[in-house]
């Protein structure tokens, strides 16, 4: 009692901003150490990004020198440039379809809590708890044209050696290992709409299917947003799924942009991977903007 | 639907819900463990079957030496403990300042120091900077880099919680003469307990997951648990020793899985309580 009615005269003070006050009781210098290793691990990297995408710095000399456009122009004439930035796209977009598509589906699938909807959810989480180099070794195995599945369904077809199809196969196996995750937000989105809503609808007559879907579906709009907008970036800057099911193959069809940086930087070709590196950065931050809008605009609207 | 879809439903659902598991869950962890327990011919072409002998303690045994298990996961142990315990402690100190002073200045701050939750870092020339400040190839270097990488993860976080929190415990005890030291240690960190597990189970998922920043700041030189599957796996796919990929898969996930059965249910609330709001 006598803390709060201590309490409350300084709050008050405090809120409406004495600078003074604030100075001294949450110093700047506290924000020291977070903006020091943002600084040198983040922000300078990517402003040297902006620097050696212009340069021919490699691994075969030491000095580097400046060469213009030159990396961007080499990797958009042989045609590197707009299909790895085709094939991250597409892959980026497809996992989050699949993604939202699956979490959705096991959410409602798995809404009420019975023991055995309990058990499934852990089983679900599996996955995002496990390594994605090891998904990847997994479903390799699976879908080798010898592998687990066509042995069970009696065929020989390349899972993972079609051209066409591959990058969509892929993207299934992204959107397996993340699942779960988008379950969780999903369930934790339907539980938050409160019971007399979805009771008032009812009593207005309304299906339990229409309910769903006018009531309680455009609702879930923030869990929407964030697993759209976390499926969709992130897997534009996915890695070890792709590397480990396909390495990019067949015919580079499935080489997203990160494993065109990873190789690149093997060869020794620094330049060619900074510059790829930088036009990852520049479709993230275009994409990234006008999508985040585009939510949470449809969040307004509700 | 009407009265009778509703009950029929409410039968076949866990029906559904089993054939689910089994089949999209149970199916491939099923391929792990039985091909972890053959023997290399048998395990060629890795299929469902049950190995005609179980070969798992001696499968376990050798890629417990050939993938180096022990100093990999003292590797990845050096790397995630300090990474981890580091942008939990600096992040939050941070995101305390942002979130209690609203000054222009921090509005702008703010801004910059959550971009990198969505924006990729830049793998290439990171490892260019870490060459010039001679921690290239470190363990050192290795934990900055995740620490840049995580940080606004954990600004973002932690600073919607402290917006939530009442000021009025800490002003408490900077009328009885607490420092901002003292007031952040013993009064905001202890109530920063519920976002700092989501923070911390998130965090340490993705360093103890990541092989592609590894592979730039310390491929070779430092062994992580996996980087050392892809270094089996490279070598194991080459030669179709997929009992021995598994096996490996099976050790590397057994501290998980055990993690994981004894905090399953602070994990799952820890995940999504960070996300909808």
């Amino acid at each position: 009692m006598l803390t709060t009615a201590r309490a409350t005269a300084p709050s008050r003070l405090a809120t409406r901003g004495r600078p003074a006050i604030r100075r001294r009781t949450h110093p700047m210098w506290f924000m020291a150490p977070a903006f020091a290793i943002l600084l040198v691990f983040f922000f300078l990297p990517t402003i040297f990004n902006f620097v050696y995408a212009f340069t021919d710095w490699s691994g075969f000399k030491s000095e580097i020198r400046p060469v213009g456009l030159d990396n961007f122009t080499d990797l958009a004439s042989n045609g590197t440039l707009f299909r790895s930035l085709r094939v991250t796209v597409v892959y980026a977009v497809l996992v989050a379809i699949f993604q939202n598509v699956f979490g959705f589906g096991l959410a409602v699938l798995l809404e009420r809590d019975t023991w055995l909807n309990r058990l499934a959810r852990v089983f679900f989480l599996i996955p995002v708890l496990m390594s994605a180099l090891a998904v990847g070794y997994i479903f390799q195995a699976l879908l080798k044209p010898t592998g687990a599945l066509n042995r069970l369904l009696g065929i020989d077809y390349a899972w993972l050696g079609d051209t066409t199809w591959t990058v969509v196969v892929v993207a299934l196996i992204h959107a397996w290992k993340w699942m779960g995750l988008s379950m969780l937000i999903y369930l934790a989105g339907l539980k938050t709409i409160p019971e007399d809503i979805v009771e008032a609808a009812r009593i207005d007559g309304a299906t339990r299917w229409r309910t769903f879907w006018t009531v309680r579906f455009p609702l879930l709009a923030p869990a929407i947003t964030f697993n759209v907008a976390t499926a969709l970036l992130g897997s534009m800057n996915g890695f070890d799924i792709a590397q480990a099911t396909t390495g990019g193959g067949p015919a580079r069809t499935t080489e997203i942009l990160n494993i065109f940086i990873y190789r690149t930087f093997g060869q020794g070709l620094f330049a060619q991977a900074t510059t790829m590196s930088l036009v990852l950065f520049l479709l993230v931050a275009l994409m990234a903007f006008p999508v985040i809008y585009v939510l949470r605009k449809r969040e307004e609207i509700l | 639907m009407n009265a009778s879809d509703t009950r029929l439903w409410r039968l076949m659902q866990p029906a559904v819900t089993l054939v689910l598991v089994v089949v999209s869950i149970g199916v491939p962890l099923w391929l792990v463990v039985v091909t972890a327990g053959k023997s290399r011919g048998e395990a060629l072409n890795p299929d469902l079957s049950l190995p005609s002998e179980w070969h798992l303690l001696d499968n376990l045994r050798q890629v417990w030496t050939d993938g180096e298990v022990l100093s990999a996961s003292l590797g990845s142990l050096l790397v995630v403990v300090p990474a981890v315990l580091g942008v939990l402690l600096f992040g939050s100190m941070a995101a305390w300042i942002l979130a209690r002073r609203a000054t222009r200045l921090n509005a702008v701050l703010y801004a910059l120091a959550i971009s990198g939750i969505v924006l990729p870092p830049a793998v290439v020339t990171v490892v260019l900077l870490l060459r010039q400040l001679g921690l290239a190839g470190t363990a050192v270097g290795m934990i900055g880099v995740y620490m840049g990488i995580y940080m606004s993860t954990v600004i973002f976080f932690v600073t919607g919680f402290v917006r939530t929190i009442p000021s009025s415990l800490e002003e408490a005890a900077q009328m009885d003469g607490a420092g901002p030291m003292k007031v952040f240690w013993l009064v905001v960190l202890p109530l920063l307990r519920p976002v700092l597990a989501t923070a911390t189970i998130l965090v340490c998922l993705y360093v103890w997951n990541d092989v592609f920043y590894a592979f730039f700041v310390i491929g070779g030189r430092v062994d992580t648990l996996p980087l050392n599957l892809f270094r089996v796996a490279s070598a194991g796919l080459y030669l179709n020793n997929w009992h021995l990929i598994f096996a490996y898969v099976v050790l590397m996930s057994l501290p998980l899985i055990a993690v994981f059965a004894i905090a399953q249910r602070k994990i799952i609330s820890g995940i999504t309580s960070g996300a909808v709001k």
